[in-house]
């Protein structure tokens, strides 16, 4: 194979057709990135509604409690459907990890340029729910009977669901051939990134579950709209099945979500620190192996106070518990890598620190949901809000921003680090912890979720006003860093080859903003390479 | 850090001992709510412990470790294969012991969740959309739920229409309320007074609204209200 490889300019002239018809999967990754920060965008400002609603208790600025609730199932549905997901899976994913295994592309580049196109199809029809009149009202979770009975249209839910399952299933297959089949020579299975090993056994979770959801909301489909009763017991079916079927998947899903972003921050600590990651294959195997072995076991924990019966919640509360020794493993191992580091700050470790914290306060706060008698109070109230915030969306989406700081020299050609840059991160690290203590305090003493109103609970309203201003402050610092995003990626000082002085096969051996074909020549590496391994020259 | 996580598993290790010896206690009805109370203070003792450790380890690092020059790379020394090992299955083993620490108090709390005792009244709970039923027998029935306080409570629920769940914060219990299935939850009112009881499983537009008054009278005021209602319930069939 000839390696046909530019550096290109930011000049170089730009053509939509190519952005439409490409197979490369940087530029795919490109366009993952921007479908879902505009995913982000109108699900944060749906956040933002809801928060000025919450602020105090009766009517506010909301028309009715039906369309706050439409806020709440675009906010939740994007945000995790397609923002977290593509974002971490899609964007990421698709421009790093050939880089990072030294492929010239993925295995199947045309499937891949048709997983995103299914991907811009489900947003164009989440984003069609704000000009029905029907939009739906039934959270991200769509349970029956009342997702069968609502007024909403709930077939929208569905065949979004089913665009970005079809688009995930694609991409799961895609990568996985191309981890396998497509790594340059020298590379063995203990030399991979954290990252690939990560995003693989994410798209190995969804590739064994999505099935399972899709399945799921088609029995929702049937119910609603062919007269099928699946979920109907007056005629046989049963409520609970779906709720089983949808946490079946969906608890899997919070690990999808969760172990690519583990993997951007082990890159991003190893690479700012020269450090090797600690204790690598107990990393792999034992945390990430194991959070795969045991995530398919724990999906009842979300079925706490559903009625299921007793010697299942209580089965299902200690393997929840033993979650906590995978994910042990992966924070000794990223504690591990700090010890005799030799850490550069910028705005990529800053974001990787701030995670540090997001990840203890997430993960602590799951152990007493894990209890189920601990969660027969806690079910449903702020708390659980808060917990699954912490660890789910705003860790995740801390290790992506970082993960954007950290790579934006090699997709952009330019340096995103700068006051706005350093600004903005600490405006939205104090701002989350601003925005979710509070539902925490609250969630204890029983504010319940997904409520536009609490008049029953007057005396959680300052609670409320100061997570609406932690909200405002997100906001701020989220507008300022897209900005800056934008304005470093036209304009913003033009970085070196490998700013940070990386091991990492997408820094040493790819120039910045890689053209099709990624390398100028094949890769090979040494026996003792690794992209870990700072000590050596 | 090896040294700091045994300390946690001696701490953890004296908290199941004591916790060993107040089950000796026992003697009269349990109150659910109060052993809640107390399991929740030590699993807060539990992850705060953690969350100290871990976060003071981080911080330290992150400051002890920063680059003195640009070029300076980490010297973290390569594991060797022993010390592998004992990274990975002594934390391993501490967590499980706190894993299964937790599990056995849960448990144990559990059982006292779901034993409802002998002498309980039932009333049964309907949740409709978007309001609740109670029901106590002979055709009395409200919309406010009235218990005799020091008398055990069995609460049977189910609803025609979607799922909900009825929750009474003060009384730390919660259960899903759906079609098909009759849930239950028990509670021992210990106080006379009035608590908030609310909706908490989505079920619609008016899901907030969903909330009203659990009245723990004392056990004579309970009587007396029960012998009116009944008695005008009866009046009411008759005419």
């Amino acid at each position: 194979m000839t390696a046909e490889t530019t550096t290109a300019d930011a000049g170089s002239s730009f053509k939509l057709m190519e952005w439409i018809l490409t197979t490369d999967h940087k530029r795919i990754g490109i366009l993952y990135l921007i479908g879902s920060m505009a995913a982000f965008i109108v699900a944060g400002l749906m956040a933002l509604l809801i928060r000025i609603e919450q602020a105090s208790p009766g009517p506010g600025i909301m028309d009715s409690p039906d369309q706050y609730n439409s806020w709440l199932y675009f906010h939740g549905a994007a945000m995790i459907l397609a923002f977290l997901i593509p974002g971490l899976t899609g964007f990421a994913a698709n421009y790093f990890l050939p880089l990072m295994i030294g492929a010239r592309d993925v295995a199947f580049p045309r499937i891949n340029a048709f997983s995103v196109w299914l991907f811009y199809g489900a947003i164009i029809l989440a984003l069609l729910s704000f000009v029905i009149p029907d939009a739906p009202d039934i959270m991200w979770t769509g349970y029956p009977p009342y997702s069968v009975t609502s007024p909403g249209n709930t077939a929208f839910y569905v065949f979004t669901v089913h665009l970005l399952g079809f688009s995930s299933v694609l991409g799961a297959v895609n990568f996985l051939v191309t981890v396998i089949y497509m790594r340059a020579p020298g590379i063995g299975w203990n030399k991979l990134n954290i990252f690939v090993w990560t995003t693989i056994a994410a798209l190995g979770l969804q590739l064994v579950f999505i099935p399972v959801l899709a399945s799921a909301v088609t029995m929702l489909l049937f119910d609603k709209y062919l007269g099928t009763h699946f979920f109907n017991p007056a005629q046989g079916g049963d409520v609970l099945l779906y709720q089983n079927l949808f946490w079946f998947y969906s608890h899997p899903a919070v690990y999808v979500i969760f172990l690519p972003a583990v993997g951007i921050l082990f890159d991003i600590v190893a690479t700012m620190g020269k450090n090797r990651v600690f204790n690598y294959k107990a990393c792999v195997y034992g945390g990430i192996g194991g959070i795969m072995l045991i995530t398919g076991e724990v999906w009842v924990h979300h079925l706490y106070v559903a009625g299921m019966p007793d010697w299942l919640r209580i089965g299902q509360m200690v393997t929840t518990l033993l979650i906590s020794i995978p994910v042990g493993l992966i924070v000794i191992s990223m504690w591990g890598t700090l010890y005799k580091a030799s850490i550069t700050y910028n705005t990529a470790m800053m974001y990787a620190a701030s995670c540090f914290f997001l990840v203890l306060l997430g993960g602590l706060t799951g152990i007493p949901l894990a209890l189920t008698v601990v969660t027969v109070h806690l079910s449903e109230t702020s708390f659980v809000h808060a917990h699954f915030h912490f660890i789910m969306a705003l860790f995740s989406a801390f290790a992506l921003f970082g993960g954007i700081y950290y790579w934006f020299p090699k997709m952009f050609g330019r340096l995103a680090d700068g006051p706005l840059a350093t600004a903005s991160f600490w405006i939205n690290s104090i701002g989350v912890n601003v925005t979710f203590w509070p539902l925490f305090i609250i969630g204890v003493e029983g504010m319940p979720r997904r409520y536009p109103d609490y008049e029953m609970f007057p005396q959680f309203e300052p609670y409320h006003m100061v997570a609406t201003v932690g909200a405002f402050m997100i906001a701020l610092g989220m507008a300022m860093t897209i900005i800056n995003w934008i304005w470093s990626a036209f304009k913003g000082p033009i970085a070196p080859e490998n700013p940070w002085g990386s091991k990492s096969l997408e820094w040493t051996h790819a120039p910045n903003c890689p053209g099709p074909g990624n390398f100028p020549e094949d890769v090979v590496v040494d026996d003792d390479w690794s992209p870990y391994e700072y000590g050596r020259k | 850090m090896t040294k700091i996580l045994s300390t946690i598993y001696g701490f953890a290790c004296g908290l199941l001992l004591t916790g060993a010896a107040r089950a000796e206690e026992g003697g009269e009805l349990p109150d659910p709510a109060a052993g809640w109370d107390h399991l929740w203070r030590e699993i807060i003792i539990d992850i705060t412990i953690i969350g100290v450790v871990f976060g003071i380890a981080a911080i330290y690092m992150m400051i002890r470790y920063r680059a003195k020059n640009p070029n300076d790379v980490g010297s973290a020394p390569k594991l060797t294969k022993a010390q592998a090992i004992a990274w990975a299955m002594i934390p391993a083993a501490i967590f499980m012991a706190d894993d299964f620490f937790l599990s056995a108090k849960g448990w144990t709390l559990w059982n006292v969740y779901r034993r409802v005792p002998d002498n309980a009244m039932e009333i049964k709970v309907t949740g409709y959309q978007w309001y609740w039923e109670f029901d106590y027998g002979d055709g009395v029935v409200t919309n406010e739920l009235n218990v005799p306080v020091g008398q055990p409570v069995v609460l049977r629920m189910t609803s025609p229409d979607v799922i909900h769940s009825f929750f009474i914060p003060a009384y730390r219990v919660k259960e899903d309320v759906m079609p098909g299935r009759v849930t239950y939850i028990w509670i021992n009112p210990r106080t006379p007074g009035t608590f908030i009881s609310t909706c908490t499983e989505y079920c619609g537009t008016a899901h907030s609204g969903m909330y009203t008054n659990v009245n723990a009278l004392v056990r004579e005021e309970f009587d007396s209200w029960l012998v009116e209602a009944k008695a005008e319930a009866a009046e009411e069939a008759k005419g």
